[in-house]
């Protein structure tokens, strides 16, 4: 197992998951719709752009392309 | 995979960019860990043999002038120089809008096969499985194996049509193997065909949905709704390109080169066709690509028995009238930029949406609410303008050619 942080939290997730497995185990978010809806990965594949959050200071990653790697910042909207 | 190598095959310089971070596209992304599928090791085994250069993690966002894309990574950019191309763009579920489908936990059928072979956790929790194909049993299959359950799946197909199409998988022995260890995977899993969601429920993320079988309705607690209808080309990098598209697909001849020279595609782009028919395609453009007909030839009459399976799968999996019905007026169709159904209904057309009120106009280019759009509307919704995927701004500047891009870089013109 590995260890990112999701939103301050420490999350603990399985080799090669994504950032988006991490956000989804955190129970968060990816991000809030232009009217403040809550969004979650829909495509799973880079498509939709739902699942993007900021991966150590990068905003706008795809979370569901995104492998996660220890010690990872993962900020979504809420 | 398949037409990389058959070109390095033949003897050319080939190289690969993936958006993926590994290879094999969607069809053959497995969890950490899990055993992966004979055919892609075979090809997997293949490629490794050949020197052919792999970048993942590169998107390919604009074409400046024939012969040169340019490409965006997570650290980087970059300009690659190619004098044949094969695209092999692969496709994407068709999502259609219904109220509360943008609530967290509703996804798409693959999307969330792929998020669950990619750490999602879903042991003991209950997945829906709704929307159309076969992809929809493949997917419950996946789930269940790894300690979902599965209240119901819902197809939108009729019996009648289920039935013609399980005629046209008799008739062939792979297939009948295929369906029957499908069939032994979901023994108990309650399958409903005239089916489809009417309405997903919950407040911070999905709890249930409402679901129409045979004119009744009925409200499942869930986890998951896991709903795709059918898979739609990504075919905008072949437009980009200014290759001639036909409803949607690639137009391609029988050597899989597209309207525009040195330009070839493969798979999905040029007609949802399955698994089997892509990797035929791509090794046909492969030795096309190369230079070499005649292999490419040897091909042709498997070609033509995938492709007529792939037409029966469209007959059989036709969408039907009620579900251009579903939404509210209030329901978004546009999830980029929360546009509602009812202030589309207004709009004469694709374009007059995306002026008055920017639906399609957000990060996915249309690629959700335009396949949308065109089931709900009947608009023709192609146009495509670079950047086909947001691009950094520093991207969009002059790349910088780094040491990597130089062993696929051609001689310069």
């Amino acid at each position: 197992m590995l260890s990112v942080k999701v939103n301050g939290t420490s999350i603990d997730v399985p080799p090669g998951a994504t950032v988006a497995a991490a956000i989804a185990i955190a129970g968060d978010a990816c991000r809030l719709s232009v009217t403040g809806q809550r969004r979650g990965p829909l495509c799973g594949m880079g498509i939709c752009y739902e699942c993007r959050v900021t991966v150590n200071g990068v905003a706008h990653t795809k979370s569901c392309q995104t492998a996660c790697e220890p010690g990872m910042d993962i900020r979504s909207d809420e | 995979m398949a037409a990389a190598v058959r070109a390095a095959e033949c003897g050319t310089r080939v190289g690969i960019i993936d958006d993926n971070p590994a290879p094999g596209g969607q069809i053959w992304r497995s969890a950490a860990g899990e055993k992966k599928p004979e055919e892609f090791m075979h090809w997997r085994e293949n490629l490794d043999r050949q020197p052919v250069a792999r970048m993942y993690g590169l998107r390919v966002f604009d074409q400046p002038v024939p012969g040169i894309l340019f490409a965006e990574g997570q650290n980087g950019h970059f300009e690659l120089h190619y004098h044949r191309l094969v695209l092999a763009t692969g496709a994407r579920e068709r999502f259609l809008p219904f109220p509360g489908w943008t609530l967290p936990n509703v996804m798409g059928a693959g999307g969330l096969q792929a998020m669950a072979k990619s750490g999602l956790p879903i042991r003991g929790k209950n997945v829906v499985v709704a929307g159309t194909g076969p992809l929809l049993l493949a997917v419950a299959a996946y789930l269940r194996k790894h300690g979902a359950e599965i209240p119901i799946i819902c197809e939108q197909a009729s019996w009648a049509q289920l039935a013609r199409f399980s005629l046209v998988l008799l008739a062939e022995p792979q297939r009948i193997a295929q369906a029957a260890k499908l069939k032994r995977e979901l023994a108990g899993v309650r399958f409903a065909a005239n089916s489809w969601p009417t309405a997903a429920h919950g407040h911070d993320a999905l709890e249930s949905v409402t679901i129409s079988h045979s004119g009744k309705t009925e409200t499942i607690g869930c986890d998951y709704l896991a709903c795709g209808f059918h898979l739609v080309p990504n075919a905008e990098l072949a437009a980009l390109l200014g290759c001639a598209l036909d409803s949607g697909s690639v137009r391609v001849d029988e050597f899989q080169q597209t309207t525009v020279a040195d330009v070839f595609c493969a798979g999905e782009p040029t007609g949802i066709g399955g698994v089997e028919l892509s990797l035929l395609e791509g090794q046909i453009a492969g030795f096309a690509a190369a230079g070499n007909a005649e292999k490419a030839r040897e091909l042709f009459r498997a070609r033509s028995k995938a492709q007529r399976f792939a037409r029966s799968m469209d007959r059989a999996f036709c969408l039907r009238p009620e579900l251009a019905r579903l939404c509210s007026p209030e329901t978004v169709v546009c999830r980029c930029e929360d546009v509602t159904y009812s202030r589309l209904t207004r709009q004469p057309s694709w374009r007059a949406a995306k002026l008055q009120t920017r639906c399609g106009m957000g990060p996915c280019q249309g690629r959700v609410c335009g396949a949308a759009a065109e089931f709900l509307f009947g608009w023709k919704c192609e146009s495509v303008r670079p950047p086909i995927f947001p691009a950094r701004i520093e991207s969009l500047g002059r790349p910088e050619l780094s040491p990597e891009t130089t062993a696929i870089t051609g001689s310069q013109p």
